[in-house]
């Protein structure tokens, strides 16, 4: 249906590339998920429903390859009406080069700087200034989704804490359960890795590390945080090699695995397949017992188009993507948290409620590590965690040596 | 228009004239005709190659620039495990997977070469892999080698519990799996062009051998295969090209995994000039894979010279 719908979309826009107001705005994006599709389709319907313009889906599966896509073509002076990208560094040359429609006029007409919070989402588009790009939702790594069926079949509480959970694995384990599910790409184990770094050390400690590159610091506390890790290896699947994320979550949505530590898009999945958060699944805020909110999530950016319409036309976009309502209904469905307050929270559930009630306090907000580290730094991260994980000869005195190298490094 | 009439009118002209004059006037206009071919090639590869070496030494990130930082990304470049895995990972590649394609290829020649029925149909089964996209034969395999979905959980449910075959998710095997996968597409094509070289040996040495009483199997390895250099040679160069270049098949099978076990150089590039935007060290990565064929051509190229001028001496 969706297809048809994109297709259709496609149609009427070539019959209609006469009419002088219309315009086609591109947008590129990697949601090809069961529910980052539900989510992606919310802000096309509406965009379409404003008027004459027409959205044109290109999806591209993998945020590395959408945002090498977009890079590429922007360059190449075949820039897409509107690119996806993760809030932080990974577009700071495209601000500097010029290369991106200016949204300040309608971000101030609007307000945006007055309902958009916390502080840290907005700063991630208005630079110097400038809005450059349009934050549409909040997603936090910090979360940890458990099967409740698969913990009572092995006949164990939920957990309480990473230690509580490496005690219980081997009863899920017995029980013919995979523990911990995780899929082999290397954001996917960086991304788990970061979480439990950010649980065993705090947030101002972390904090240091990470954006103060501390590099005395990170030589005496990231020793036990590799160590740590390396202990949910034995709890790990032997598929897990190079294995999807949302295939991933589908082990733990159909009971097969105990719990997956994967930021809150998640809970689209569980969302598609129709289970219900208390009874079916349970999220845990990491770390339990003093829950944070790491401040990822995605932005739209709007490359600088040669044609007014599509220029209107983009603006017009960006403000839809703003709207209360539009927010409800994409983050509902995307498992993200509104970027502003005053949405419809009827239509929330107990987990997106549980995240919302954590944010309100900045104190329990984890800035996203990709505003300190640039797209290169945090490939490296990948890498070499992604390698610790998958080779059990690496010690972890080398892979702290190479990560406190990274740090120092990085620019 | 009148450019052929002109052309046609020197043609006209050099017919008049000594061979030698005539030959001249031609590769003028040959060198006409290619100046736009010549110019390409100059423009893409040579120009290209030169930006590349020149931002290599630069700390260019998304846009290239000239803020020379001598040979640092060259130094993280070979610091860094992943390049050095990935450059490990070529060799182990390229050797395994051209060393099984030569044997099974010949050896699947020698089987269709034995007047088989159906050998239209047999040759159309194992050429077949290679009409498919690197990308989908890597799927197929990947999927083939799922220890939940695959070969493993397939034998596993006749019976036999113990069975482990899952290659891609073991660091240490994985690149093996790759190979396997890349066999797999290829050996189909060495197997054809070795089957054309075979039959392009002269019946009179098959009867020679028959009466000499030597053994089939010696005849074909030891009489018809040195006689077949320009088949093996084909093959081997169609072989070496797959191994430079390949990208695809990891990408699909393994995105470089376990961990960072199966990484090449090419991806690397890649990764680093499009997603890691560090334009730099992806630029340094590239010049570093150009050194190995700068190598062997600039060794054929003295070993030519050396050929000529000693045939030149000997005239």
């Amino acid at each position: 249906m969706k297809k048809f719908a994109v297709v259709a979309a496609m149609a009427t826009a070539l019959l209609g590339s006469t009419a002088v107001h219309a315009a086609d705005v591109e947008v590129i994006h990697w949601w090809t998920s069961g529910g980052e599709q539900a989510a992606v389709s919310v802000f096309a319907r509406e965009f379409d429903a404003l008027g004459e313009d027409k959205w044109v889906d290109t999806a591209i599966a993998g945020g590395e390859n959408a945002r090498a896509a977009t890079l590429q073509r922007i360059l190449g002076g075949d820039a897409p009406g509107a690119a996806q990208f993760n809030p932080g560094r990974q577009y700071e040359e495209l601000i500097s080069g010029g290369m991106l429609l200016d949204l300040t006029p309608l971000a101030e007409s609007e307000g945006w700087a007055n309902f958009i919070r916390p502080a840290s989402i907005s700063e991630a588009c208005l630079v110097d200034g400038h809005w450059w790009c349009v934050p549409v939702n909040i997603h936090s790594w910090n979360w940890a989704w458990a099967s409740i069926p698969a913990f009572a079949k092995a006949g164990v509480e939920l957990p309480t804490s990473f230690d509580d959970f490496l005690a219980k694995a081997p009863k899920l384990k017995e029980a013919g359960i995979i523990p911990f599910a995780i899929g082999g790409e290397s954001w996917q184990i960086n991304g788990a890795f970061g979480v439990i770094q950010t649980s065993m050390l705090g947030l101002a400690d972390r904090e240091k590390i990470l954006k103060d590159k501390d590099v005395e610091l990170a030589k005496s506390l990231m020793p036990n945080v590799f160590t740590k890790f390396r202990e949910f290896k034995q709890f790990a699947d032997e598929g897990s090699a190079n294995r999807n994320w949302n295939d991933t979550t589908n082990l733990v949505v159909t009971d097969q695995a105990g719990i997956q530590v994967m930021g809150d898009w998640a809970r689209g999945e569980f969302g598609v397949a129709g289970k219900v958060a208390g009874t079916d699944y349970a999220c845990l805020a990491l770390p339990i017992d003093h829950p944070t909110v790491s401040t990822g999530g995605d932005i739209f950016l709007f490359p600088k188009q040669t044609d007014a319409a599509v220029e209107a036309a983009q603006l017009k976009m960006a403000s839809m993507m703003v709207n209360p309502q539009v927010q409800a209904l994409f983050n509902n469905a995307k498992g993200s948290m509104p970027i502003r307050d005053d949405v419809d929270m009827s239509l929330a559930d107990d987990c997106m409620k549980k995240g919302l009630e954590i944010i309100k306090d900045p104190a329990n907000i984890a800035v996203d590590a990709g505003r300190w580290l640039s797209n290169d730094t945090t490939g490296q991260m990948n890498d070499l965690v992604a390698q610790f994980w998958a080779d059990d000869s690496m010690t972890v005195d080398a892979a702290v040596e190479q990560y406190v190298n990274i740090l120092a490094t990085a620019e | 228009m009148s450019q052929f009439a002109q052309s046609s009118d020197a043609a006209a002209l050099a017919s008049t004239r000594p061979p030698r004059r005539a030959r001249r006037k031609f590769n003028v206009m040959s060198i006409l005709g290619t100046t736009p071919m010549i110019l390409t090639a100059v423009g893409v590869f040579v120009v290209c190659i030169i930006f590349s070496f020149i931002w290599s030494f630069t700390n260019s990130k998304l846009f290239p620039n000239f803020n020379f930082v001598g040979l640092d990304q060259y130094y993280r470049l070979w610091a860094s495990d992943r390049w050095n895995i990935s450059v490990g990972n070529v060799f182990v590649f390229g050797i395994w997977s051209m060393v099984a394609n030569m044997v099974f290829g010949y050896l699947l020649a020698v089987f269709m070469d034995q007047r088989i029925q159906q050998e239209d149909l047999f040759r159309s089964i194992f050429l077949y892999p290679f009409a498919m996209s690197l990308v989908v034969t890597g799927l197929v395999w990947q999927w083939m080698f799922d220890p939940n979905l695959g070969i493993q959980s397939a034998v596993r449910q006749l019976g036999w519990t113990d069975f482990q075959f899952a290659p891609l998710t073991n660091q240490s095997t994985a690149i093996y799996g790759v190979v396997l996968g890349g066999v797999w597409n290829g050996v189909g094509v060495t197997m054809a062009i070795l089957l054309a070289g075979l039959r392009g040996v002269d019946g009179e040495i098959w009867k020679a051998a028959k009466i000499d009483g030597i053994p089939a199997w010696r005849t074909y390895l030891f009489i018809v295969l040195p006689m077949m250099k320009g088949a093996i040679l084909t093959a081997f160069i169609l072989q070496c090209t797959g191994v430079v270049r390949v990208f695809d098949i990891v990408i699909a099978m393994t995105q470089g995994g376990p961990g960072v076990s199966t990484q090449m150089p090419a991806i690397y590039v890649i990764q680093h000039i499009t997603d890691r935007v560090n334009v730099g060290q992806g630029m340094a990565a590239a010049s570093t894979m150009l050194l190995p064929v700068i190598a062997v051509l600039a060794l054929q190229g003295i070993l030519q010279w050396n050929a000529r001028r000693k045939k030149e001496k000997a005239l």
